[in-house]
């Protein structure tokens, strides 16, 4: 699935017009909890949050997720997008709460890159 | 700069952006700053007098392959003449007029020491194809065209990726280059406790140095979680900070944090999975869901963590490189060090 239309779906407004490039995005994470995200995230997901700080875009960058959307509309403080930007990480606000979000794209065909406590990918 | 410069290098709307594209974007606007008229005009300019006819003006861009010069009048620059002119002339009938009846003025130009994003706003503006470029002192010392600015920022493009290509390469030959019985590349970084807002810098320059230096994506990114989980440790936990080192060597990548305090009273405990003693600070950044060491331990071959109250904590973390993540150079089997 494209980023465009991941964004389409999320009813998303993009955050980083300069880093926003139409990638495919084979599968998604949702978490709020940043070690979460490093413990589970497969690379080249998007990553779905609640949480909305500068150690969300450092963990993207570690965890080498490819897109972030913020949910229920949170907005990241300035110094979180220039982070984005610099990291090359694009970022999404979507009006739409985790659980509703995460069903609308596993709907619309987006795989889980999450991988759950036995190992296994979902 | 405005966006209708950058609109007018990457086309209207529509085009699909590609990666190559989405990095250089940021890059191709700041060298619409840096590059000046002068570093992308053509100095070699063919120029028109008042008096000549249309048909010997057209003769001459024919020659050059151009579609429009400066006329000058002696040293005074008296108008344009561009094809645009020459085409209304012939629809007059009027081959043989002079160029002074139908060339444009007033003549707008450039300065070549103004940036190359201000002729794309005059580009922009004016409608123009081609500026006369001018010195200080007014005298006509070249032309800038879109496709001059264009060739230009490919250009300073093209050396800046040869040259980031060059530090890679160098990077990446870094144990080969250099001989000795055994080779290792120490990285130190002082962690400041509480500093959410630039926690994970660290590990950030410690993943992008293990690329540059050719480590495949798979093993930059086990690094760097591992580190990124222990710089949070120190940031949340450690009374004054801690110092995080990476040891990279050709055939593995040992990573330490140490700090001087309040130390961990239980170590096994600390090691359960969903054990936590961090605050609401560091729960509001994410972390604190007592997964920090469970992942390092996923993420290294060895993890080692002592620890003791009031005196401070050691983790040990240690990657060994597989035959294909190898760095290549350094020797093949290097005696146990000490550490």
């Amino acid at each position: 699935m494209h980023l465009s239309e991941i964004l389409r779906i999320a009813d998303g407004t993009i955050l980083t017009p300069s880093t926003f490039t139409d990638h495919e995005i084979r599968g998604g994470v949702g978490a709020d909890l940043m070690s979460d995200v490093l413990a589970a995230a497969r690379p080249d997901a998007v990553l779905l949050t609640g949480l909305c700080n500068p150690q969300v875009i450092r963990t993207a960058q570690m965890a080498d997720v490819r897109a972030i959307i913020f949910l229920r509309g949170k907005q990241p403080m300035p110094e979180m997008v220039e982070l984005a930007i610099q990291e090359n990480i694009p970022l999404i606000s979507s009006e739409h709460g985790m659980f509703e979000l995460c069903g609308r794209l596993y709907r619309a065909g987006l795989r889980s890159f999450e991988t759950n406590m036995n190992g296994d990918h979902e | 700069m405005s966006n209708n410069s950058l609109q007018e290098i990457y086309g209207r709307k529509g085009r699909i952006v590609t990666d190559q594209d989405a990095r250089e974007i940021g890059r191709v606007e700041e060298l619409a700053y840096e590059l000046k008229n002068r570093d992308v005009m053509s100095r070699e300019v063919h120029t028109a007098a008042p008096q000549m006819s249309i048909s010997d003006v057209l003769m001459m861009l024919r020659k050059h392959r151009i579609s429009g010069a400066p006329v000058m009048d002696g040293e005074q620059l008296a108008g344009i003449i561009s094809m645009e002119d020459i085409v209304r002339a012939m629809s007059e009938n009027a081959l043989s007029a002079s160029v002074s009846a139908y060339m444009t003025r007033p003549v707008i130009s450039a300065h070549d020491y103004d940036s190359i994003v201000k002729s794309l706003e005059t580009f922009t503006k004016s409608g123009l194809g081609r500026l006369p470029v001018v010195d200080e002192s007014g005298k006509l010392v070249g032309m800038v065209t879109k496709g001059d600015i264009t060739r230009g920022i490919l250009l300073a493009l093209q050396k800046d990726y040869h040259d980031e290509e060059l530090r890679r390469y160098r990077a990446s030959h870094l144990f080969e280059d250099i001989t000795s019985d055994r080779t290792s590349l120490i990285l130190r970084y002082r962690i400041k406790p509480r500093d959410f807002v630039n926690g994970g810098q660290a590990s950030s320059h410690i993943k992008r140095a293990l690329l540059r230096l050719g480590a495949p994506p798979q093993l930059a990114r086990q690094c760097g979680i591992a580190v990124y989980e222990a710089e949070i440790n120190l940031i949340i936990h450690s009374t004054n900070g801690g110092i995080l080192r990476v040891q990279i060597e050709p055939h593995r990548i040992l990573m330490q944090t140490t700090d001087d305090g309040p130390g961990i009273p239980d170590v096994a405990q600390a090691l359960t999975p969903g054990w936590s003693t961090a605050s609401s600070e560091a729960r509001a950044m994410g972390f604190g869901a007592g997964m920090g060491l469970v992942n390092i331990k996923r993420c290294v071959d060895k993890m080692e963590l002592e620890s003791t109250p009031g005196k401070g904590t050691k983790l040990l973390m240690e990657i060994n490189l597989s035959a294909e993540e190898k760095f290549k150079g350094g020797a093949e089997h290097p005696e146990e060090p000490p550490v």
